[in-house]
């Protein structure tokens, strides 16, 4: 055995040799040819861009400092005054926090049952698959900015509206990165308690939620962190919370620069601590597994 | 040639490898044997500079190993191929890609990064592949091929390193008895072909026996062992292994003859 296993068999090397060969060539002139249609692209489709922009791109390059040098020289000049900013804004922030973390509980809880329902072999009624995938679907495609526009709407300003509107993409978008865990897990376990007669929502919970809880929870402060911007973003539509007074210093313009700076080393601040924290807590939870 | 000094490796307040001392003067087929956790893997990663000494000393040809910082570093590491009992190769990259990974500290990353290898080492990695039996496969992906090919292919990315050293991290625990064969034996004609020096860690004392021309045995991380096939008798490998009177060397083997000599054995019993 070990000797037929080193021997060769020398007439074929060479031809081994060329067909290999040939097919480096072959991907080699793929590979460059893709390259040359991507960079012929990227020109092409940055010169139409530019010539179509209103006031041009290399015009514009060199004014891109001023407005956050207005807003750092005046924020610079009243910097005593900042520590009285930051205590004034923190209601507005704790706001948007809420916002966040409401939303993110909504939205985990919908994405849940959403994916349980979408994923093959784990589904209550595998023939509405599409359908619950297609619910999903549509609730992360719609941005939370065109639901929120919508609802405060209908329902006045507030961080209600924002709530809801974070929590419908939050649900859509969650359902989709679960139902792809919940792909991956183990239907042994499944099966297992199939045959002791459990009910569908007993096989969900005492079968796969211990599997695939760990990357739950990870996708779920992740999109903790996502949903703290985007809920800052909502207030400058109206929504209430840090963004909105945001909107207000800056629409002031020059004035209360000092208040819209402010209000940037709150957010930037708190999106760094959130971010280190839950990335922190997220490592814990994939890499410490069984601790 | 080789000189290991007082070579120790601390995890915390756990010492995987203690006071490690190996003199190799001419190249040769070295066996480490020993229990799972004894030190044998972390002892080959130190020598590879896949994980660092906390003290001692690695002298290769008067250079010092544990020295070596950066490049010089990465220099070494090409010189001193190793072998993992998983493989360790890229799964969805084709063999002969995985081969000419061997050729990575010799080339800019820039030209590797788009795949991109002198055709003389393309033909060279396929030279190699047919010497261990595998050239058919070049074309395939490493993930398609069996558990006893993988490990040809990993063979093969070492010897295209051109290495003065091929360090065997229990090169055939994941295999067959069959295939594990094969790739002693290729580990072997390799050391007698080319006259590398082979280092193998093995969990199997007969296989160790069969390939080896010296064996070292560890056990919690001290060398308690060093000498010959023929000095190992059973009692140092009860010994070594920490075993009672119960302790027989079929019980660790992999051999095909070995099992049907147990088999036989408790037949006839």
């Amino acid at each position: 055995m070990a000797d037929t296993a080193l021997s060769g068999v020398p007439h074929t090397i060479n031809s081994i040799q060329t067909s290999y060969m040939a097919q480096v060539q072959r991907k080699r002139l793929y590979g460059g040819l893709t390259l040359l249609i991507f960079a012929m692209l990227m020109v092409s489709g940055f010169v139409v861009a530019d010539d179509r922009n209103a006031g041009g791109f290399w015009e514009g390059l060199h004014q891109i400092g001023d407005y956050p040098a207005d807003v750092l020289s005046e924020a610079w000049e009243k910097r005593a005054e900042l520590p009285a900013l930051v205590v004034k804004y923190f209601p507005a922030l704790v706001e948007t926090i809420n916002i966040a973390a409401v939303s993110t509980l909504f939205g985990a809880a919908g994405g849940l049952v959403l994916s349980l329902l979408g994923t093959r072999g784990l589904a209550k009624w595998p023939r509405l698959i599409p359908l619950f995938r297609r619910i999903s679907d549509v609730m992360r495609a719609v941005p939370e900015i065109v639901i929120a526009l919508v609802l405060i709407f209908v329902l006045g300003g507030g961080p209600v509206p924002a709530m809801i509107a974070i929590a419908i993409h939050t649900a859509g978008a969650l359902a989709k990165m679960f139902s792809e865990v919940a792909e991956n897990a183990d239907l042994k376990a499944i099966e297992g308690l199939a045959s002791t007669g459990a009910t569908w929502s007993q096989r969900m919970v005492l079968g796969v939620f211990p599997q695939v809880a760990p990357n739950y929870v990870s996708y779920a402060l992740l999109r903790f962190e996502i949903n703290i911007r985007a809920s800052a973003i909502l207030g400058f539509v109206g929504a209430g919370g840090l963004g909105y007074e945001l909107r207000n210093a800056m629409a002031w313009g020059p004035g209360r620069f000092d208040e819209a700076a402010a209000i940037f080393i709150l957010l930037f601040g708190t999106i760094v601590v959130f971010d280190q924290v839950s990335s922190r807590y997220r490592n814990r939870l994939t890499e410490g597994q069984g601790q | 040639m080789l000189k290991i000094t007082a070579l120790t490796k601390r995890f915390g307040d756990k010492t995987a490898v203690d006071a490690a001392n190996i003199h190799v003067e001419k190249p040769a087929m070295i066996g480490i044997i020993g229990r799972s956790g004894a030190g044998k893997s972390t002892l080959l990663r130190m020598l590879n500079c896949l994980s660092d000494a906390s003290e001692g000393s690695i002298n290769f040809d008067g250079e010092e190993i544990t020295a070596l910082k950066g490049a010089a570093r990465r220099e070494w590491q090409s010189r001193c191929a190793m072998i993992f009992q998983q493989f360790n190769l890229v799964p969805r990259m084709d063999v002969v890609s995985n081969v000419l990974h061997g050729t990575l500290n010799k080339r800019s990353t820039l030209a590797t990064l788009f795949n991109l290898y002198p055709q003389s080492d393309i033909h060279k990695a396929i030279e190699i592949l047919d010497r261990l039996g595998i050239a058919e496969q070049a074309p395939k992906r490493a993930e398609a091929l069996s558990g006893g090919q993988q490990q040809r292919v990993a063979i093969a990315r070492a010897l295209m390193q051109d290495p003065k050293i091929i360090l065997a991290d229990e090169p055939i625990a994941s295999l067959d008895p069959m295939n594990a064969q094969v790739v002693m034996q290729s580990l072997r004609t390799i050391h007698e072909e080319d006259g590398r020096m082979v280092i193998a860690n093995l969990h199997t004392l007969d296989t160790a026996r069969r390939y080896c021309d010296r064996v070292i045995g560890m056990r919690d991380g001290r060398i308690v062992f060093d000498g010959t096939p023929a000095q190992l008798t059973t009692g140092v490998a009860r010994d070594i292994y920490g075993a009672g009177a119960d302790f027989s060397e079929a019980a660790t083997s992999t051999e095909i003859e070995t099992l049907d000599r147990t088999a036989a054995e408790t037949a006839y019993a």
